[in-house]
């Protein structure tokens, strides 16, 4: 393997890491606070508010029911419009961020809901604002599972990335797809599929570290 | 002034087009200091109604005055201000689950905005007070029921309440830690004066701890005043059915509709004294033990039975006419089939 194959799959391995943690990060920027509002406003929420629920349901459901490729197709003028152009990793980041966002919300939602209302009681009872009760009750109490969301979502959101190579996305999935599908160069791909498989081992791996060293439920002794 | 006054309060919920009316029209007095126990079978409206004292449930009609305040007209921000001032322990203890011990019992102080190393001082100090110092950096996942109980009443403590609600705060526990932690209650209630408000659907709790009783079936009070005249002459069904189980209410068994049933509750002195042995022996009539019991009211001995007596009317009246002279309490169980 020369020295020009290496250097194109570090670039790779780079592009993919930026698309990944680029559009997780923008994603959970938009997704958290819906999640949150999903949660609040919902039926047995601290502020129900129907209108608002529904408003976002449906935007998450309507984004989510759409699959990603299309996604991808139907956001070029989008990310024209934002990026300056439709190809390339930073482009990629944009449809990327618009089908995670409403799938993080539903992640949030569900994670939020775990926690005990008991608790919440409990919080109200002392006299807590909302604001409180979301950030040092929900936000707390959830971490583990919001945690082992954030995992999934990076992983879905890496394989995602690697789809958008066959658009001209940059990254490893492009990689795999000039090379192994139009070249036939049966080696490169192989690397770059085993890169992908490393990468989401250990964003895994780092995922439920985090989000079990991080929960105080099941700790026996002290 | 009464700590809690509750006027004229009914709650009604909307469950799928249906009224449940979870309260009506209950009024309640609570001085300070008390001990007051709220009683009732499951789905009484208990819980509806300890909700209602901090207003996390607001009554469809009625008022609630904490000191006087009427709830309805304290804006959000004052009504959040009133709770911090009210404590609350549930059932289910309710901890934060991600915090350790002294982090839970601080969390009430920093929601108040209390500097952190002033939170833990306070923390430490109730903690000492519930025989936990040493579990302060232990997580709930890692104590036992009574202990979690003991973490929860230290916070509810922590912001220096004038009352203390608990919600069937014992129901989780075993009898001997149910002991424990009602002693604790207790304790506190006479170390801080502070007024507590218990609900529960066992008599045994009342007894033990209160001084006072409301009993409510199904979303009305049916009776009320301190727990020594309810327990020696109760007179709603539902009060009965508390003190002496379910039979007398329900099942009233066929044998006794040939007999006049009484319930006597023994005070002090009448315990030393072979009351229905004399009366037997006096009045030569069958006297038929039903059910005998003693409870602990107050730290005082009591002991209740339910007697069957023979039908005719004139050496039945002798023998009631007899236990009441010898300073017996007597009441007469219905037959209500
Ligand atoms: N949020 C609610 N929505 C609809 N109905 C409710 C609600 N809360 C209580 N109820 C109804 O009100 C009645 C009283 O309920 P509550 O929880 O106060 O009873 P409880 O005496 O505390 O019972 P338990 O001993 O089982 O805790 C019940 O019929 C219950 O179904
Ligand atoms: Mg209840």
């Amino acid at each position: 393997m020369n020295e020009q194959v290496i250097s194109m799959l570090a670039e790779g391995i780079k592009d993919t890491l930026y698309m990944t943690l680029g559009s997780v990060i923008i994603g959970y920027v938009i997704g958290l606070p819906m999640g949150i509002i999903l949660y609040v406003t919902g039926k047995t929420g601290l502020r129900p508010n129907h209108y608002i629920y529904r408003v976002g349901d449906f935007i998450c459901n309507i984004i989510r029911s759409i699959p990603f490729l299309i996604l991808l197709i139907l956001l070029i003028p989008f990310t024209r419009l934002i990026v300056g152009k439709s190809y390339g990793s930073t482009a990629t980041i944009v449809p990327l961020v618009i089908c995670a966002a409403p799938y993080i919300a539903r992640v949030v939602e569900a994670s939020l809901n775990e926690v005990d209302t008991g608790v919440i009681e409990a919080a109200k009872a002392m006299g807590a604002t909302n604001l409180q009760i979301v950030l040092k009750v929900l936000l707390v109490e959830a971490r583990t599972s919001l945690i082992a969301g954030f995992t999934i979502t990076t992983g879905i959101l890496l394989g995602y990335s690697a789809m958008s190579g066959t658009v001209g996305g940059g990254g490893l999935g492009d990689i795999a797809v000039r090379y192994g599908y139009y070249r036939w160069q049966t080696d490169i791909m192989i690397i770059t599929v085993l890169l992908l498989i490393v990468i989401f081992q250990i964003i895994q791996m780092v995922g439920t570290r985090v989000a079990t060293g991080l929960d105080r439920r099941k700790r026996k002794g002290n | 002034m009464s700590v809690i006054e509750i006027k004229n309060l009914t709650k009604k919920f909307e469950v799928e087009g249906n009224t449940v009316i979870a309260l009506e029209d209950i009024n309640l007095s609570i001085e300070k200091g008390d001990i007051y126990g709220i009683i009732g079978m499951s789905g009484a409206g208990k819980s509806t109604l300890v909700r209602s004292i901090n207003y996390l449930e607001k009554p469809n009609e009625g008022s609630v005055l904490i000191d006087g305040i009427n709830l309805s007209e304290l804006k959000e921000k004052e009504l959040r201000k009133m709770r911090a001032q009210i404590g609350m322990i549930f059932q289910g203890f309710n901890l934060l689950e991600q915090r350790n011990v002294i982090g839970n019992v601080c969390f009430p102080l920093e929601l108040a905005g209390t500097p952190k190393n002033e939170a833990r001082a306070r923390a430490r100090d109730l903690l000492k007070l519930v025989k936990l110092e040493d579990k302060e950096r232990s997580f709930p996942s890692q104590l036992s029921g009574g202990q979690k109980q003991r973490v929860a009443i230290a916070r509810a403590l922590a912001t220096n309440p004038r009352i203390l609600l608990c919600d069937e705060a014992t129901s989780a526990l075993d009898p001997q830690t149910t002991t424990s932690i009602l002693d604790l209650l207790k304790e506190i209630n006479e170390s801080i004066g502070i007024t507590i408000v218990v609900i529960t659907h066992q008599m045994s709790v009342v007894t033990e701890i209160c001084d006072k009783v409301a009993i409510i079936d199904r979303g009305k009070m049916v009776e009320s005043g301190s727990v020594e005249e309810i327990f020696t002459a109760p007179k709603s069904d539902a009060a009965r059915e508390l003190i002496s189980g379910k039979d007398i209410r329900y099942t009233p068994v066929k044998q006794l509709n040939t007999q006049k049933t009484i319930r006597i509750v023994f005070k002090d002195n009448s315990a030393y004294e072979p009351v229905l042995a004399n009366a037997v022996l006096k009045l030569g009539r069958p006297i038929n033990i039903l059910k005998a019991d003693t409870q602990n009211i107050g730290g005082k001995a009591v002991g209740e039975m339910i007697l069957g007596l023979p039908n005719d009317d004139d050496p039945a009246d002798e023998i009631i006419t007899y236990l009441k002279e010898s300073g017996l309490s007597v009441t007469e169980v219905v037959n209500n089939e």
